[in-house]
């Protein structure tokens, strides 16, 4: 299997406090890598490192090297381009204030697509993908945030699709949605896998057994443990610190 | 059921309630008093005077007769130049402030002089139009220099509110609208601008009333006591020619010239306010014109 995203000696420090520190790891083409940890342990900042948001933060300088199918885009880069290759998911849906439709058809447009026909069938698409479709096909004008917190975070999915990422990162997407919802949204990860690569941070150790092809275990910035998630979950781990947090010991 | 019952404490509350709903309805109409009461001795004093014709005829035997279209229309220019410079410029630069700059301590300085420049006093914004546009860019005494010196004195108030307004939109659009792959303008244009855009208006609103009722920053820079043009035209004034404007003639009505009935500037006055509110009424009505076209 090849790897898609290469990451070697990622640094990252807030004025000067350090959140990363020299994490190297790889995310193959075609897996779902889970990222569990206690909260400040880094994991969203991680995610922010890979689609280089972290640039919107003024106060947080980032080192080390990050590279995409074998390309640098730690460095200077086409950022905009970077982001469409890479899709992401937050904690909390955030339906930008617009259409339904709109909110699906905002990165084709920004990316420059403007025939009609091709973003209709991209909206489609990826609302069916995101199992959005039947629900909401019949108000597709109406505002994204009249819709309730579990059809948002499919609409943000949805929205995430839409450029044809060829990397998905969701950052504990299951954290303000009902159980029902969750299950549907990690059913469609399952059937996106065979197309891209997904990075699943979570909270939910169960979350990542389920998903997960490989977990990694940050804690504090580092990485504690990367590996297949049945040998990081089977009980003969290595490190107890890992241990200690899957049993809900701490964390 | 008895956690329903009305207790001496929940009678207090419903009490105080009470108390304050009034106060606060007192207040609005203590506010609201003093406006009607303006307006309505406004037009009580100036019936005798207003009809169209005082509107569309020049003033005549010494400002003692005769209407304020010259004046009228002046207004109307400074206001509209004033506001085609200042609104842009305006705009842009909060933008810049807000979405592009970075924190450092040059932006914090230019941030603190726009908003010192918001609480100069006009006649200070009158002088440096005088050095600066009528001598220094010898623009002379004309319409350009008065309308400049308005757009200088109202362009720091347009900053400033077009700031609060890019501010109101929740940091978490711009990320998403990050994530998604849109630069720094595409988020601004499709994202903030449309999101902020009534409260861009409102700050542009209030400085329109601004520029249409200051006296001292026109008097120094190109606004004259009077000055003939022919009657009914549209376009009487060339950029570089002086000009009348309503709140001047208010002005020089009421201390600078002997024996005027005294209907005639408080009909000058109301057209002032009429014309300032049918400004506001269009850009409330773009307003909400662009808030459906949001939705």
């Amino acid at each position: 299997m090849s790897n898609r995203l290469e990451v070697h000696n990622l640094s990252l420090s807030y004025s000067g406090h350090r959140v990363l520190n020299d994490l190297s790891f790889d995310v193959r083409a075609n897996e779902i890598l889970a990222i569990i940890g206690p909260a400040q342990s880094g994991k969203s900042s991680l995610l922010r490192c890979l689609n280089r948001t972290i640039d919107f933060i003024p106060q947080a300088s980032m080192s080390g090297r990050v590279l995409l199918d074998g390309t640098v885009v730690s460095g200077k880069t086409d950022l905009d381009v970077l982001r469409r290759r890479i899709g992401m998911v937050s904690p909390l849906p955030v339906g930008l204030p617009l259409s339904i439709f709109e909110n699906v058809a905002f990165a084709p447009r920004c990316a420059g697509v403007s025939s009609r026909t091709e973003i209709a069938e991209t909206v489609e698409r990826c609302l069916r993908r995101a199992v959005l479709w039947d629900e909401v096909k019949d108000r597709l004008s109406l505002p994204g945030t009249q819709l309730s917190g579990g059809q948002q975070q499919r609409l943000t999915l949805a929205r995430a699709l839409s450029h044809n990422p060829e990397i998905l990162c969701l950052d504990e997407f299951s954290i303000a949605i009902d159980p029902v919802t969750t299950m549907r949204i990690e059913e469609v990860l399952r059937e996106l896998r065979p197309e891209l690569s997904i990075i699943l941070v979570t909270n939910l150790t169960q979350q990542a057994r389920r998903l997960g092809d490989r977990t990694m275990f940050l804690l504090n910035g580092e990485i504690v443990e990367l590996g297949p998630t049945d040998k990081i979950f089977s009980g003969v781990v290595q490190d107890p610190r890992t241990a200690d947090y899957i049993n809900g010991n701490f964390g | 059921m008895s956690r329903f019952l009305v207790t001496p404490q929940v009678a207090a509350k419903i009490r105080q309630e009470r108390i304050a709903h009034s106060v606060l309805a007192l207040i609005l109409v203590s506010i609201l008093i003093p406006l009607l009461a303006i307006v309505a001795y406004l037009f009580w004093r100036a019936a005798p005077a207003l009809s169209l014709d005082f509107l569309l005829s020049s003033p005549t035997l010494g400002m003692r007769e005769g209407g304020v279209w010259p004046a009228f229309v002046g207004t109307l220019y400074l206001v509209t130049i004033s506001l085609a410079v200042a609104a842009p410029l305006g705009i842009l630069a909060a933008v810049y402030l807000t979405e592009y700059a970075r924190e450092n301590w040059f932006n914090k300085a230019i941030n603190l002089a726009v908003l010192n420049l918001a609480g100069v006093p006009s006649i200070v914004h009158a002088l440096f139009g005088l050095g600066a546009f009528v001598y220094g860019a010898r623009i002379g005494f004309s319409v350009l220099s008065a309308s400049l010196t308005l757009a200088i004195m109202t362009m720091p108030v347009i900053i400033a509110s077009t700031r609060q307004a890019l501010l109101s939109v929740p940091h978490s659009y711009r990320e998403a609208s990050w994530n998604l792959g849109a630069s720094r303008w595409q988020t601004i244009r499709r994202i903030v601008l449309p999101n902020s855009i009534s409260g861009i208006l409102t700050g542009i609103i209030l400085q329109v009333s601004r520029a249409a009722g200051e006296t001292a920053p026109i008097m120094f820079t190109g606004a004259v006591f009077y000055k003939a043009i022919k009657p009914g035209t549209l376009f009487p004034y060339a950029l570089d020619e002086q000009c009348m404007a309503l709140s001047m003639h208010l002005y020089t009505l009421s201390t600078q010239t002997p024996g005027v009935d005294e209907s005639i500037p408080n009909a000058t006055a109301v057209l002032l306010l009429l014309l300032v509110f049918s400004v506001n009424s269009v850009a409330i009505a773009i307003r909400m014109l662009l808030r459906s076209r949001v939705r």
